[in-house]
C-alpha cells in the first residue's frame, strides 16, 4: 500500500511540494510512483527555468506509461535531483526522499490552492 | 530443433566460402557491374552471410518458431483486432498481374488494378456513409496525419470572411458552413478526449495543430459539460476534434450526435479515429453520426495482416465538399465507353494532381507518400468484403461486440469490472477482483504465453491501474472462447494457491520473464556478439 507522508503540499495530479522558508522541493507521491510501476526515466528541466502552476515541466517514463509532471506551484528551478538521471528508480524506492526539483516559490499563496495530507488520502481513495 | 545452433544469428552460421547456389561456369562477373559508373562501383566485398540452403531453412524454421501470430492461437489484443487473414486474400494479392505492376505504368495498361482500387474506395465510403476515400496513406496514424491536413487545408482555404461553402448535393445543409476565427487567422486547434490513442495528439502535433484535452466521464465518454465549456472559450479557434467510437474503453459515446452538433455550430470538423470500427461495421456508419474525415484501417476491420509493424494501410474518407482536398494521386472513372456490340467498359485514368487546388494537402506536391500506397493490403482488403458480400458484412460489428460481452459477463467473478454494462468489441477489466496475492495483470498476461495465447493489451487504457483489455473479434467460435475463458479463471486460481507460479511466468516459452526495467535503460541494440569458434 502507498505511504503518506503529512506535511507536505499535494496536487490532483499526484506532485508534492515540501517547503523550505522560500524554496519547495517538487516530487511525485508514493501513490503515484505505486501506480506508475518501474520508472526507467525522468525528463527534468534545467537550473533557471521557470515553471508554472497546472503547467507541465517534465515527465516521468515507467515500463507502464510515460506520464507528464504538473507543477503544483510556480517558480524557479534552482536545483535539479540529477541522481535521477543515472538511477530513476529511487523514485520507486522512496518517492519522498527523491525530489525531482528544487524552485524558489515565486508566489506561496498558490499553496493554498493544494491539499493536505488527508484530503490528498481521500483524493486517492476516490 | 536445436534452437541455440540454429538461434544464432545468419551471420553468425555463416562460414566463409558455403554456399546454396552456383553460378553458370561462363558468368562474367565484369558483365553487371561495367555500365554503372566507377564511383557508385563497390570496392570491397558486401560481407553477406554464406550458408548452405539447409542451415538457411533451419535458422528461419527456428526464428518462425519464436513467433507467434493469429494463425497460431487466440490472439485477444485489445484496441488492434487481429482478425483472421483469409488464405485466399494472400492467393488474390500474389497474382502476377497484380504483384507484376510498375507504379508508373500507363492507366491503359492497368486497367483492372485501378478498378480494384475504385471500386474499394466507393464500398468503403458506403460502409463509412462518406463521400470519397484515398487508399494512399500507408496506415492509422499515416490516415490521422493526412486527414488532419485535409482539415487544415479545408480551414486555409476559407476567405477570412465567413462564408458558406455550399449545400449537399442531397439537399441537406452542410455542416461546413463557417469561415475562419476571429483575427483571420486559420483555425489551428484540435480537440481530444484525454482518453483518446496517443496516435491522436501525436499526429495534430506533426500537422503543426495544437492540442487541446477535452476531460472523459469515469466511464472513458466525453465529458460533454466540459466540451462545452471550451468550445465557449476558444470555439472560433477549433479546427476539428478528433474522436473513437466506441471509445478507448470499448463503451459506445451515448452523445455522440449531440457533440458532433456542437463542434460543428462551432464550426469546427469532426474527425473519426476508425481504430475501433469493428464494434460497428455494418451497424451504423461514421458519416450518420456526423463525422466529416476518418481513417480506417484496413490491416484491422477488413482483415489484412498486421505484419510486424507493417505494411498496413489507413485509407481517408471525407464527405462531400472536402473531396478536392485528398491527396493525389487519384484513380477517376471516366466516362464509361461503349464497346461496338453495346456493353459499356468502365474507364479508369490517375489524377496525379498537377492541377489539384493549391489548398490541397501538400501545396505543390498533394502526394502523401509514394504512389498509391500499399497495393497489395488493397487487394486483400477489398477480397475480404467481397468474400462477405453486402448482407454477410452486416454481421461483423454485431458478432465482435457479443463476443466481447460473453467473455465480460463470464470473467467478472475472477476479474474486476470496472464498468458495468454494455460494452462493444472490446472489454477492459481492472486486474484480479483479489489483489491480495499481490498479482498483477501483467503476470496474468505472461501466464497466458505459458497455455499458448497471445496476451491481451495490458496497462491500456490509462484510466485504470491494472488495465486487461480483451478483443476477440468476431472470428472466434464458442470452443475456442470457452477455452480462453477456462484458462483465465486457471490463472486467477493459481493466483491464489500458487502466486509465485504466476508472477515467475512464463515458464513455458523460448525467452521466459523479461527484465523490462533493463530492457527499457540498457536496451542492447548491437547486431554483432561474439561467440566462442567451438559453439558452431
Amino acid at each position: 500500500m502507498a505511504n503518506f507522508e503529512s506535511g507536505l503540499y499535494y496536487s490532483e495530479s499526484h506532485e508534492y511540494v515540501r517547503v523550505e522558508g522560500e524554496f519547495g522541493y517538487i516530487g511525485i507521491s508514493d501513490y503515484a510512483q505505486h501506480a506508475l510501476g518501474n520508472v526507467v526515466y525522468v525528463d527534468m528541466p534545467e537550473v533557471d527555468d521557470e515553471v508554472t502552476a497546472g503547467e507541465e515541466f517534465g515527465a516521468v517514463e515507467s515500463v507502464k506509461a510515460a506520464s507528464d509532471l504538473i507543477a503544483p506551484v510556480s517558480g524557479t528551478v534552482v536545483e535539479v535531483n540529477e541522481a535521477l538521471e543515472d538511477e530513476p528508480e529511487l523514485l520507486n524506492k522512496d518517492a519522498f526522499a527523491n525530489w525531482i526539483i528544487k524552485v524558489q516559490l515565486s508566489d506561496p499563496a498558490e499553496l493554498d490552492n493544494l491539499m493536505d495530507v488527508e484530503a490528498y488520502k481521500a483524493h486517492c481513495a476516490e | 530443433m536445436n534452437r541455440t545452433l540454429y538461434g544464432n544469428l545468419i551471420f553468425e552460421l555463416s562460414k566463409k566460402g558455403r554456399k546454396g547456389y552456383s553460378l553458370p561456369q561462363d558468368y562474367d562477373r565484369t558483365h553487371t557491374t561495367a555500365e554503372l559508373p566507377e564511383a557508385l562501383r563497390r570496392k570491397d566485398a558486401a560481407r553477406l552471410p554464406e550458408c548452405d540452403e539447409l542451415t538457411v531453412v533451419r535458422h528461419y524454421t527456428n526464428l518462425s518458431h519464436n513467433n507467434f501470430g493469429v494463425n497460431d492461437g487466440f490472439y485477444p489484443l485489445g484496441s488492434c483486432t487481429m482478425k483472421y487473414n483469409p488464405v485466399i486474400n494472400e492467393e488474390i494479392a500474389a497474382m502476377k498481374a497484380f504483384a507484376g505492376l510498375h507504379p508508373l505504368q500507363p492507366a491503359e495498361t492497368c486497367q483492372g488494378a485501378l478498378e480494384v482500387y475504385y471500386n474499394l474506395q466507393q464500398s468503403l465510403a458506403e460502409l463509412a456513409g462518406l463521400s470519397e476515400f484515398t487508399l494512399n496513406p500507408c496506415a492509422g496514424a499515416h490516415g490521422e496525419l493526412t486527414g488532419l491536413m485535409v482539415i487544415r487545408a479545408y480551414h486555409e482555404s476559407l476567405t477570412p470572411s465567413p462564408s458558406p461553402v455550399g449545400e449537399g448535393s442531397d439537399g441537406s445543409e452542410s455542416p461546413l458552413s463557417h469561415g475562419r476565427g476571429a483575427g483571420g487567422e486559420a483555425r489551428s486547434k484540435v480537440l481530444i478526449p484525454d482518453s483518446a490513442h496517443g496516435t491522436n495528439p501525436a499526429s495534430a502535433a506533426v500537422c503543426g495543430l495544437e492540442v487541446v484535452e477535452v476531460k472523459s466521464l469515469p466511464d472513458g465518454t466525453v465529458d460533454v459539460d466540459h466540451l462545452r465549456q471550451l468550445l465557449a472559450e476558444i470555439g472560433d479557434q477549433v479546427a476539428a476534434m478528433m474522436m473513437t467510437n466506441p471509445n478507448t474503453l470499448g463503451i459506445f459515446e451515448p452523445r455522440v450526435l449531440e457533440i458532433t452538433e456542437m463542434v460543428h455550430k462551432a464550426g469546427g470538423l469532426m474527425y473519426y479515429d476508425g481504430a475501433n470500427l469493428n464494434a460497428l461495421l455494418g451497424e451504423c456508419r461514421p458519416g450518420d453520426m456526423g463525422f466529416d474525415v476518418m481513417h480506417i484501417n484496413l490491416h484491422k476491420t477488413f482483415s489484412t495482416p498486421h505484419g510486424g509493424g507493417g505494411p498496413g494501410s489507413g485509407p481517408v474518407g471525407v464527405r462531400k465538399g472536402l473531396e478536392k482536398f485528398l491527396p493525389t494521386p487519384r484513380v477517376k472513372l471516366v466516362a464509361p465507353l461503349s464497346s461496338p456490340d453495346g456493353d459499356t467498359t468502365p474507364m479508369f485514368s490517375i489524377d496525379w494532381g498537377k492541377e489539384a487546388p493549391s489548398g490541397a494537402v501538400g501545396g505543390a506536391s498533394t502526394s502523401v507518400g509514394s504512389f498509391f500506397g500499399n497495393f497489395g493490403v488493397m487487394l486483400k482488403a477489398y477480397a475480404y468484403i467481397l468474400t462477405l458480400g453486402h448482407e454477410n458484412v452486416k454481421m461483423v460489428g454485431p458478432l465482435a461486440t457479443l463476443n466481447a460481452n460473453y467473455i465480460k459477463e463470464r470473467l467478472r467473478d475472477d476479474y474486476l469490472l470496472p464498468i458495468i454494462g454494455l460494452c462493444k468489441h472490446e472489454v477492459v477489466f481492472d486486474g484480479l477482483v483479489d489483489k491480495s496475492t499481490g498479482v498483477t495483470t501483467m503476470d496474468v498476461a505472461k501466464r497466458l504465453l505459458d497455455y499458448g495465447y497471445h496476451a491481451p493489451t495490458i496497462y491500456f487504457p490509462l484510466l485504470f491501474h491494472e488495465s486487461l483489455m480483451i478483443e476477440p473479434t468476431e472470428n472466434e467460435s464458442k470452443e475456442t472462447i470457452d477455452a480462453f475463458i477456462d484458462v483465465m479463471h486457471k490463472i486467477a486460481a493459481e493466483a491464489k494457491s500458487d502466486p509465485e507460479l504466476v508472477k515467475t511466468a512464463p515458464h513455458n516459452t523460448p525467452i521466459g520473464r523479461v527484465d523490462d526495467v533493463l530492457a527499457a535503460k540498457q536496451p542492447v541494440t548491437t547486431f554483432w556478439r561474439t561467440l566462442p569458434s567451438s559453439s558452431l
